[in-house]
């Protein structure tokens, strides 16, 4: 088992180990097992052992200088959707196979400048399309708890590296779901945060209203840490916050004692798998039992989400992806006109899941259909928002399961995109309200893990590590609970 | 039967910001293609724009110069289309809202003064510049100009004439210039004009077909291609035929329009609120500011000019026309030039230099307070005014003042009545014919004599003095 990001950092600070060794750790782990789950599209091992030896010999001079950095030699991946100065980023597309860009993401300057080591990229669903990571243009990739089972996605990879025991720590980015699903699937610790608290320059856009990048982990505490890091003000883009950086791990042992957890009505509908249920509401007596106060609610709108969701991401997605055109970098098909370099370049660049979003996108932002679609679902965003300031009323946090299935075998919903999306149900709400929200495993069903979701108020990223954590500590299980796992 | 004309036109101006508009790089003309570039505005995967807010502030004092209604919540739109000088197949722009609404223009036609009325006025980015090859095999872009801030100007469809297109184009640009939001220079594309025009039978209430008229680089052009459209939509009129609504060029060799496209593309652009970049809000204080920095604009000086300083319209047109025109008349006055000769000597000498050497009025070689200091030698007679001229000529090519130019030329003007008396009594004894003449009744004569005496000297002599010298003598031989 890989160690904590807590636990390398205590070693590290000890001097009982070197970074170098933690490196290399996870560049075995990665040679031994990602042969069979395919979490890495691109593996920086030479950058990562010279960084790494770097830090073995500075290390003493850095503590000195300007104090232990929070991820001192500590070995990460990250999505292949943020960008990477000289490192190929392809979003797992055809269209970006060789792109590599000339500038880095904002979390990158910040996980370097906190001492970590980039070791890869991960795999994911084409431009973050998904929920299996199956729409990705280079390779398919496993849930480490079942071979031939999707780790979910867009995020597989990252997901799926983190449980693999591959890296302590991953980043990925969550449009509609994207960390939380798999984070489930795969049984680790998945956070969304508030919309704004990371900066999004250098992650390829998918749909620029909802997207936000957030990590993986092993627990709530590691997730804590990751993000006092990745989070606050860059001045590169403007929706980020300018609010003060918080110490996200701070109060995290402060309990849950007259906290009350809003149960959503739906949790336990029955579109949600029998098992889940059940796991999610021993979770629920395990919070009931450690002093939160339970109360049923409702988000009277819920039902719409998937299809809000739907348009208004597909509509960004059409304008964002419009710059993939074989002029300036990418793919292009060479042809005797501008029109058929166009089509021919994108035609071929981009994957079915791709298309079919774009084709909604500007359908729904078409003169025409405008207000029937785009207009009318940017409305019952705005309905789904109030849903949740009404539901703050009476509750600090919502509890539900983060997916109403545990993980699917790879290629059993392909085919199906509606089904696909209807996954996202209970994930999808919170980007479209903008708010953080975390996945923690709370049980398995036939081994295949499964995620309890907690969503809190913009910015109280803390009261919603605090319930996790507390959660986590008195669930009676060290991690997962999944069975035959890879990378042990 | 007879048409009316309406016109309307659609003005892009760039902005003079020190950098682009969501990105920092340098928003300047001119340098190498592709040297003023960077992730952000050539379109890179995952970048984000920044708004530069100098470029709302200035669109904002164009606005109020054009007395718009301020929206003062402002927000920024995708336009999407694809072209390859557009990096990220939208241009950010703004649809629903623009930064200003409603406002005029004040022009005079015949004498009389009319309102041309301004649609709206908007904020955006400026597209890169594609050169195509003349074989068609390739185009090159030039992502220099991506990213430059530039305000869309739409103007009601007001316009009667190629002539009153003309005349608020002078208008509208001589504003921006006094504002300082833009150089406007339509030659280097930093002033940009499309129109729309179309007949209708007179006292028709309804609009005829349009044609949108592209590609003329100079005023002059957009009225040579309004004229030409006049002509060619009557003659389709008259014929009893119908004006095809489509996209026409200004031919510049041939003076004519040329049909762009003979079937008109339908765009849908597929605006919506870019989620990149937040709400803009200009509060009151902003608004206060940005209205203190618009100085006196050119039809109020005018006005004042013929009032204050009793020039004709015509002068007051001409000095006001550019604000840096004016700025150096006014220079001159605060030097102690009298107005009239301030007047008369930037719209002579000082403009003719300058459009002969085609040099702007900031370019001049001879400052203010120097031209200042010339007229100040004409004015106490230490020289003649054709001598001045002749040191004026001298100043511009040498940059040296009139003090110096005066003292190495030894031009100091002879206004001693005896040294001069005893030259003019030599010019009469040598110029007896001339004499005769004067005596006989030939008044024309006495000019032979004043150039024969200037010509004695060298063109130093005081004319008036020569003037009143010659008639005394002359006057005396008559007795």
């Amino acid at each position: 088992m890989m160690e904590t990001v807590k636990q390398i950092q205590e070693s590290l600070a000890k001097r009982e180990t070197k970074p170098s060794e933690w490196v290399a750790k996870a560049l075995q782990q990665i040679d031994a097992h990602d042969g069979q789950i395919g979490a890495f599209l691109t593996v920086d091992r030479e950058q990562a052992l010279a960084a790494a030896k770097r830090l073995d010999e500075t290390e003493t001079e850095q503590v000195e200088r300007s104090g232990p950095q929070p991820l001192f030699g500590i070995p990460y991946a990250l999505k292949d959707n943020i960008c990477t100065e000289g490192l190929r980023t392809t979003a797992a597309s055809r269209i970006l196979e060789n792109y590599i860009p000339p500038y880095s993401a904002t979390v990158l300057h910040r996980l370097e400048g906190a001492g970590g080591v980039l070791v890869g990229k991960t795999n994911m669903d084409e431009f973050a399309m998904g929920s299996s990571t199956e729409t990705s243009a280079f390779q398919v990739t496993h849930n480490p708890h079942r071979v031939g089972h999707v780790p979910g996605g867009s995020s597989g990879g990252s997901a799926a590296a983190v449980a693999a025991n591959m890296v302590p720590f991953a980043l990925g980015s969550d449009t509609g779901g994207s960390i939380r699903q798999p984070a489930a699937f795969c049984g680790v610790v998945g956070v969304k945060p508030t919309y704004g608290r990371v900066s999004r320059y250098g992650l390829i856009a998918f749909a620029s209203s909802l997207d936000q990048i957030g990590p993986f982990t092993q627990t709530v505490e590691d997730a804590a840490i990751v993000l006092n890091a990745i989070c606050g003000f860059d001045p590169l883009d403007s929706t980020s916050t300018q609010r003060k950086a918080e110490r996200f791990d701070e109060d995290l042992a402060a309990g849950v004692r007259g906290l009350r957890v809003g149960v959503l009505r739906h949790a336990v509908d029955g579109g949600v798998d029998a098992g889940v249920a059940a796991a999610f509401q021993k979770a629920m007596e395990v919070l009931k039992d450690a002093g939160a106060e339970l109360v049923e609610m409702d988000l009277p709108h819920l039902d719409y989400a998937v299809a809000t969701y739907y348009l208004l991401a597909p509509a960004e997605a059409s304008s964002n992806l419009a710059r993939y055109d074989g002029v300036r970098y990418g793919r292009r098909v060479e042809a005797a006109t501008l029109l058929d370099m166009y089509e021919k370049s994108r035609s071929e660049g981009f994957g079915r899941e791709v298309k079919r979003r774009i084709m909604i996108g500007t359908y729904a932002l078409s003169s025409g259909y405008y207000d029937a679609y785009y207009l009318r679902a940017q409305k019952m965003r705005t309905l789904i928002r109030q849903d949740f300031t009404e539901a703050f009323a009476t509750c600090d946090v919502i509890a539900s399961p983060t997916v109403p299935t545990p993980a699917f075998a790879i290629g059993e919903k392909v085919d199906n995109p509606l089904q696909m999306y209807l996954n996202d149900i209970f994930t999808i709400p919170a980007n479209l309200a903008g708010l953080p929200s975390i996945s923690v495993p709370c049980g398995a069903v036939d081994g295949l893990p499964v995620g309890l979701q907690l969503v809190g108020q913009a910015f109280a990223e803390k009261t919603l590590l605090r319930v996790a954590y507390a959660y986590e500590q008195m669930r009676g299980f060290e991690r997962s609970l999944g069975s035959e796992e890879v990378g042990q | 039967m007879n048409y009316e004309t309406v016109i309307g036109l659609e003005v892009h101006v760039e902005l003079k910001t020190k950098t682009k508009i969501f990105c920092g790089c340098r928003n300047a003309s001119g340098a190498e293609p592709n040297t003023h570039v960077c992730p952000v505005c050539l379109g890179h995967p995952g970048t984000l724009p920044v708004l530069n807010e100098e470029a709302v502030d200035l669109a904002l004092r164009a606005a109020l110069a054009l007395h718009c209604h301020i929206n003062q919540d402002n927000k920024f739109d995708r336009k999407n289309y694809f072209y390859p000088d557009l990096p990220k197949g939208y241009q950010i722009s703004q649809y629903d809202r623009p930064i200003g609404e409603h406002g005029y223009v004040t022009i005079e036609v015949g004498g009389v003064e009319k309102r041309i009325g301004i649609t709206r006025l908007h904020l955006e980015e400026d597209a890169g510049k594609s050169t195509h090859s003349i074989d068609g095999t390739h185009t090159l872009v030039d992502y220099n100009r991506t990213g430059v801030p530039l305000v869309e100007i739409v103007s009601e469809p007001d316009i009667r004439s190629p002539e009153e297109a003309r005349l608020y184009l002078e208008a509208l640009r001589s504003i921006l210039l006094y504002c300082r939001v833009s150089d406007c220079k339509m030659e280097e594309g930093s002033l940009r004009c499309d129109a729309n025009i179309s007949l209708r039978p007179l006292g028709s209430e309804t609009f005829g077909n349009k044609a949108e008229l592209k590609n003329m680089n100079s005023f002059r052009n957009v009225e040579r291609g309004l004229e030409h459209e006049v002509v060619r939509q009557t003659a389709v009129l008259s014929s009893g035929g119908t004006v095809v609504q489509e996209t026409r060029r200004f031919d510049e060799a041939t003076q004519t329009t040329l049909s762009m496209r003979s079937k008109e593309e339908a765009h849908d652009y597929r605006y919506f609120a870019d989620p990149d970049l937040v709400r803009v809000h200009i509060d009151d204080v902003w608004m206060e500011s940005a209205r203190a920095q618009i100085p006196e604009l050119p039809q109020a000086k005018m006005a004042r000019y013929r009032r204050d300083y009793e020039l004709s319209a015509y002068d007051a047109g001409v000095l006001t026309a550019e604000v840096e025109v004016a700025r150096y008349f006014e220079e001159l006055i605060a030097g102690g030039v009298p107005a009239k000769t301030a007047s008369n000597w930037v719209m002579g000498d000082l403009l003719a230099y300058l459009n002969s050497t085609h040099r702007t009025m900031d370019q001049s070689p001879v400052s203010p307070a120097q031209l200042a200091a010339l007229i100040g030698e004409i004015e106490s007679n230490r020289i003649s005014l054709k001598q001045g001229r002749e040191v004026f000529r001298l100043m511009a090519e040498s940059g040296k003042s009139a003090a110096a130019i005066i003292e190495e030329r030894g031009m100091v003007q002879l206004s001693d009545e005896s040294a001069l008396g005893s030259i003019l009594d030599e010019v009469l004894a040598n110029n007896p014919k001339s004499v005769e003449d004067y005596l006989g009744g030939k008044e024309k004569a006495l000019a032979a004599l004043v150039g024969q005496t200037m010509k004695a000297t060298k063109g130093q002599a005081n004319p008036g003095i020569v003037n009143k010298l010659l008639l005394e003598k002359l006057a005396g031989k008559k007795g």
